[in-house]
């Protein structure tokens, strides 16, 4: 693919998920948006129990704070990204060599 | 599509825990066995186990007004299949239960289910019918991408109404469709989307490797 093909498409990616964030502009967690949708899972099964759903189990450690959280989260992002922008890079590099 | 730690019964965990690790333990030695083959492909398997532990960190908005996460295992499963994306995925999960809090220990064997295995599975399927249709690569890795993460939460949703079936397993399953699989659409055309960018460098870079995996459209190769 040429460099304008893989700009627009990077560009609809952005588009696609900035739009949520305009339509609902002004909504937050407190009104029911922008939840996660894991956690309305496990509020759906604990009305479908009735309201009396008890976990069997609990996480055996728990981030223990939102600060945390987020530390953990970007640690996460961070790991993945330097792994492909490492091998992209050399093989980059390879590339133009053999060019 | 994390199913959160405590919240399937026992049962079901562990008929979840058997299915999975008989894939991970096959996946296991199919790792082993393209690492002998081919030792260049290590480092594509770093990028694809890479490109998981991304895009399942990236908690993004849809338009339903909730937020949920891309998974990534359409890139492994196109590149090795669904039972090596399957043990790349037990590493992302793994992370995630024990740091994050996110799904869990008691509940990995469902989470490998629906994002190493039916996903992965899918992703693969749509992969190898496409590149045997005569479609090009590129245009086959965005719907083996679009279609394994938006089958990853189709999986979950049935999991959990196999698991609480209250009142009725199809309301039970419509209702946590509603919470997965709708929400997961466009966050699924965005996987898609970052997919093929990767996978238009790889081409570009490593044209000969992804030959000698035998992943590439026969006109490509």
């Amino acid at each position: 693919m040429d460099k304008t093909t893989l700009i627009i498409l990077a560009v609809v990616c952005i588009i696609l998920f900035v739009a949520p964030l305009i339509i609902f502009n002004g909504h937050g967690e407190d009104d029911g948006y922008f939840g996660g949708a894991d956690d309305a899972a496990g509020e759906a099964i604990n009305e479908s129990q009735g309201g009396k759903y008890e976990p069997w189990a609990s996480a055996i450690w728990e981030p223990p704070s939102g600060e945390i959280e987020s530390l953990l989260f970007a640690l996460q992002a961070a790991i993945g990204a330097i792994i492909i922008g490492y091998f992209f890079g050399y093989w980059r590099g390879q590339k133009s060599k053999e060019d | 599509m994390h199913i959160m730690e405590g919240y399937l019964p026992l049962e079901w965990c562990i008929i979840w825990f058997v299915i999975s690790f008989i894939v991970v333990a096959y996946g296991v030695y199919q790792i082993k066995k393209i690492v002998d083959e081919t030792p260049e492909s290590k480092a594509l398997l770093a990028v694809s186990g890479a490109f998981m532990f991304v895009l399942s960190s990236l908690k993004l908005p849809s338009v339903t007004g909730s937020c949920s996460h891309p998974c990534g295992n359409g890139l492994g499963a196109a590149l090795f299949g669904p039972a090596v994306t399957a043990v790349l995925a037990t590493i992302v999960l793994l992370f995630q239960a024990i740091l994050l809090a996110h799904g869990g220990l008691t509940t990995l064997g469902a989470n490998i289910f629906s994002m190493g295995i039916i996903g992965p599975v899918v992703a693969w399927a749509v992969y190898k019918a496409l590149i045997k249709a005569n479609m090009s690569s590129t245009v086959a890795v965005f719907f083996a991408a679009f279609l394994g993460d938006l089958l990853t939460y189709v999986a979950t949703s049935f999991q959990l109404a196999l698991a609480f079936p209250a009142p009725s397993f199809g309301s039970a399953l419509s209702k946590f469709l509603v919470i997965f699989a709708v929400t997961q659409v466009p966050l699924a055309i965005g996987e898609g989307i970052l997919t093929v960018i990767i996978w238009d460098r790889l081409k570009e870079y490593k044209p000969k490797l992804l030959d000698k995996l035998g992943v590439l459209a026969p006109k490509e190769a």
